[in-house]
């Protein structure tokens, strides 16, 4: 690469080691009696690794986005990022895209991308520069004075996927980002997450209830059990950085599911019966 | 299906209606279309007219501006914190059911007579749909809207100027609407009162006297302006959903 | 008791005790407001009196009788509005302004058509609540969700049938909230029309002790008034949010 570094991708990013260390991790909502979202989690993510998570609904992977992100100070345990501890302020480096479409109605598509980035006090020039990348990465470029009313859900989310993106994130967190949206796009969007990753070389941690969609794009991917969560097992699915949704074709992809859904099912079958694990 | 000419169609209606009225109840009660216009061109033309007018819209002016920035603050604060909301909705809206003409008496004891009066009632009746609409659209934000405000890192007073206001904006521009007509009011009854100056007063003293013709030019021309501004506003408010 | 509920007891209490405060110490002299525990002497006086029958009777009809007109011509109005979209697209800028209009000039208007009674007084009344319920007819009518006026086809059911069974039940939180406006409103209305043309009942005594510079009576009076609104007024919140609750939309 030239002397500037792709628009998207950090500096810090190539370098070794974990970008995110959740130790002993527990959370507990509402006081002595209330629900347990998380039980004792450890997880460690290391650079550059796109990490997925799965389990039964309502298991307390969304409390672990939030959790890993800051949002939310754990009831007990410790978040670092890049062995900076994290306490309840999202670090800067962290980029997060939530499940519901979170994309400002007042703005237009370009304000809406340009909003973090004019905040943080960047000159207008790199401000230009990093919006119109994302916008063309994210196939956005053409829409940039539409508003988001005017928009499918899918294009909508990726406003969202933009708008974290220019921040140069070295960690992106994404809560079934693609859960409103239809199959069809749901994996085009996939494999567009995939080229992100690939070209930004950040850390993805990307949390979904899909089996065929955490097999396809993750290099590991954690089982969580049925509320309070926990990890039960953590596969490793060894494909190869340059990937996409052809890979399904492969022997592998068929095995990797059915070992993630037996991991599941009885998961899944307490989480519908109410059980606790 | 244009909207301009049924508009045309409606007042015509409006005015047969009027006039068909005039028929029956005679002009001991009520001036027809043309005697009300006469009279609204005439009252237009003279010089006292404009002072009292002047006097009107003076304290309504300073009556939109305390009621609604009192009624965004207000609302927003409460917006904001939840069991500050929920312990003052039921305490908001028995307020707002008191018929606040009732309290007159007390305001012009406290404040005696003449334009802190007519400003203190004017505000009265219009801060409670501004701040009770302000606490509406804060409160029905979506909460993934203020989750990402925290994603971005953003501070309180960013939070608030850049994406908690522009976000409820067209609820906070509704209550402010009818904020507006409903400050008029009573600015209006307020003057019925103790005042001097005024349209209030005028349409008090045109009663008394009778003047039928007198009264409802009044009554026109109050309603044109508002309905003007109503309409302008209204405009500004489909602007504001439209793009959403 | 909830925990709400007793932090707002404590703040009404506590703002009470300050004006009463207030009062005693002559920091608000007697002039301008009596202390509230005077007022409430004041009321009990004037229950004992008997003098408070004719005009809370007069006064509590006309409320009545002005809520069931405005709840009816606001929810045919409403209705008529949502048909006829052309009708709507003018009426909408006309709705907001119509609050500013002052409604008790058209008094002498109504005494011509309906006659020297009450009658003029309780369409007043209902004039201001109309609004409202009309209002939150349209709305409550937009809002019904597409696929259940689908079902009512899938049912194969008669236009009355689809209003009785489906739409009015669907529409029913709105209607709710335009009723709750059409009472407050016409309350408001009936009180300010007793106040204005001095008929008779609680408007016109207030009116007339404010006159007599007899503060006592008047806040008195203002106190039962009060009261009274407020009492209805919460009843109907608390009927508003089990509506709410229930139909899953709050």
């Amino acid at each position: 690469m030239g002397a500037r570094a792709a628009p998207l991708a950090d500096a810090a990013t190539g370098a070794r080691g974990t970008a995110l260390d959740i130790t002993d991790v527990t959370h507990v909502f509402g006081g002595a009696h209330g629900v347990q979202a998380l039980d004792n989690v450890n997880l460690a993510l290391q650079r550059g690794e796109f990490f997925s998570v799965i389990g039964p609904s309502g298991c307390g992977k969304s409390t672990l986005l939030d959790v890993a992100a800051g949002l939310i100070v754990p009831t007990s345990g410790r978040v670092r990022f890049e062995a900076e501890e994290v306490r309840g302020v999202v670090p800067p480096g962290i980029g997060i895209v939530f499940q519901e479409d979170a994309s400002f109605p007042w703005l237009s598509v370009w304000d809406n991308v340009a909003f973090g980035l004019r905040r943080e006090g960047h000159d207008p020039a790199e401000i230009r520069r990093r919006v119109e990348y994302a916008l063309t990465f994210m196939g956005l470029a053409e829409f940039r004075r539409h508003h988001p009313a005017q928009l499918s859900g899918g294009m909508r989310q990726r406003v969202c996927i933009a708008r974290t993106l220019v921040l140069q994130p070295r960690l992106i967190l994404l809560d079934e980002p693609f859960g409103a949206l239809d199959q069809q796009t749901r994996l085009l969007m996939g494999e567009e997450l995939l080229r992100l990753w690939r070209e930004t070389g950040a850390t993805v941690m990307l949390i979904t209830h899909s089996l065929d969609e955490a097999a396809m794009l993750a290099d590991r991917v954690g089982i969580m059990s049925a509320r309070p969560g926990r990890f039960i097992a953590t596969l490793t699915t060894g494909w190869a950085r340059e990937r996409d949704s052809g890979i399904v074709a492969d022997r592998r992809f068929g095995e990797l599911t059915a070992t993630l859904w037996r991991h599941l099912r009885t998961e899944s079958m307490r989480s519908l019966r109410g059980d606790k694990a | 299906m244009n909207t301009r000419l049924d508009s045309l169609w409606f007042a015509l209606a409006v005015i047969v209606i009027w006039q068909v009225l005039f028929w029956i109840a005679g002009e001991e009660a009520i001036a027809s279309p043309f005697d009300t216009l006469r009279q609204a061109v005439l009252l237009i033309g003279s010089a006292g007219f404009w002072g009292h007018a002047a006097a009107t819209f003076e304290a309504f002016g300073w009556a939109v501006l305390i009621a609604v920035v009192l009624g965004i603050v207000m609302g927003l604060t409460l917006g904001l914190w939840p069991l500050a909301a929920e312990v003052a909705e039921p305490i908001i809206n028995a307020l707002y059911a008191i018929p606040k003409i009732t309290l007159y008496p007390v305001i012009l004891l406290f404040f005696g007579l003449g334009v802190p009066a007519k400003v203190a009632f004017g505000v009265i009746h219009g801060v409670f749909p501004v701040m009770l609409l302000t606490m509406n659209g804060v409160r029905t934000i979506h909460p993934v809207i203020r989750k990402t405000a925290r994603a971005l890192r953003l501070t309180a007073v960013e939070t608030i100027r850049t994406v908690l206001l522009p976000a409820s904006l067209p609820e906070i521009f509704s209550g402010v609407r009818i904020g507006i007509a409903l400050t008029l009011l009573g600015t209006l009854i307020g003057e019925l009162f103790a005042s001097n100056r005024g349209l209030g007063f005028l349409l008090l003293r045109a009663a008394d006297r009778q003047d039928v013709p007198g009264t409802m030019a009044l009554i026109l021309l109050l309603f044109t302006v508002a309905a003007l501004a109503g309409a302008g506003l209204l405009a500004i408010d489909r602007q504001l959903h439209h793009t959403r | 008791m909830t925990r709400v509920g007793i932090i707002r007891l404590i703040l009404v209490s506590a703002f009470v005790a300050v004006v009463e405060l207030a009062c005693r110490t002559g920091i608000i002299d007697p002039f301008t407001m009596i202390a509230p525990s005077a007022m409430a002497a004041s009321l009990a006086g004037l229950i004992e009196d008997g003098k408070l029958g004719a005009d809370l009777a007069f006064t509590l009809t006309n409320m009545a009788a002005s809520i069931a007109l405005a709840v009816v011509a606001g929810f045919v109005s409403g209705a008529v509005i949502h048909a006829l979209p052309r009708l709507r697209r003018v009426v909408d800028p006309l709705l907001a302004a119509y609050y500013a209009v002052p409604t008790f000039v058209f008094y002498p208007l109504l005494v011509v058509i309906l006659g020297l009674n009450r009658l003029p007084l309780i369409v007043i009344g209902a004039m201001f609540g109309t609004v409202g319920m009309a209002v939150n007819t349209i709305d409550g009518i937009d809002r019904i969700p597409r696929v259940l006026i689908k079902t009512a086809s899938a049912y194969r059911m008669d236009p009355i049938r689809a209003v009785l069974l489906i739409k009015l039940p669907a529409a029913t939180p709105h209607l709710f909230t335009g009723v709750k406006l059409a009472v407050t409103y016409s309350m408001i209305g009936v009180v300010a029309g007793e106040f204005i043309l001095s008929m008779a009942g609680l408007g016109r005594s207030i009116a007339f002790a404010y006159n007599d510079l007899d503060n006592t009576t008047m806040y008195g009076l203002l106190l039962l008034l009060l009261s009274i609104t407020t009492a209805v007024n919460v009843l109907l919140n608390y009927a508003e949010q089990r509506v709410y609750r229930r139909w899953g939309c709050a």
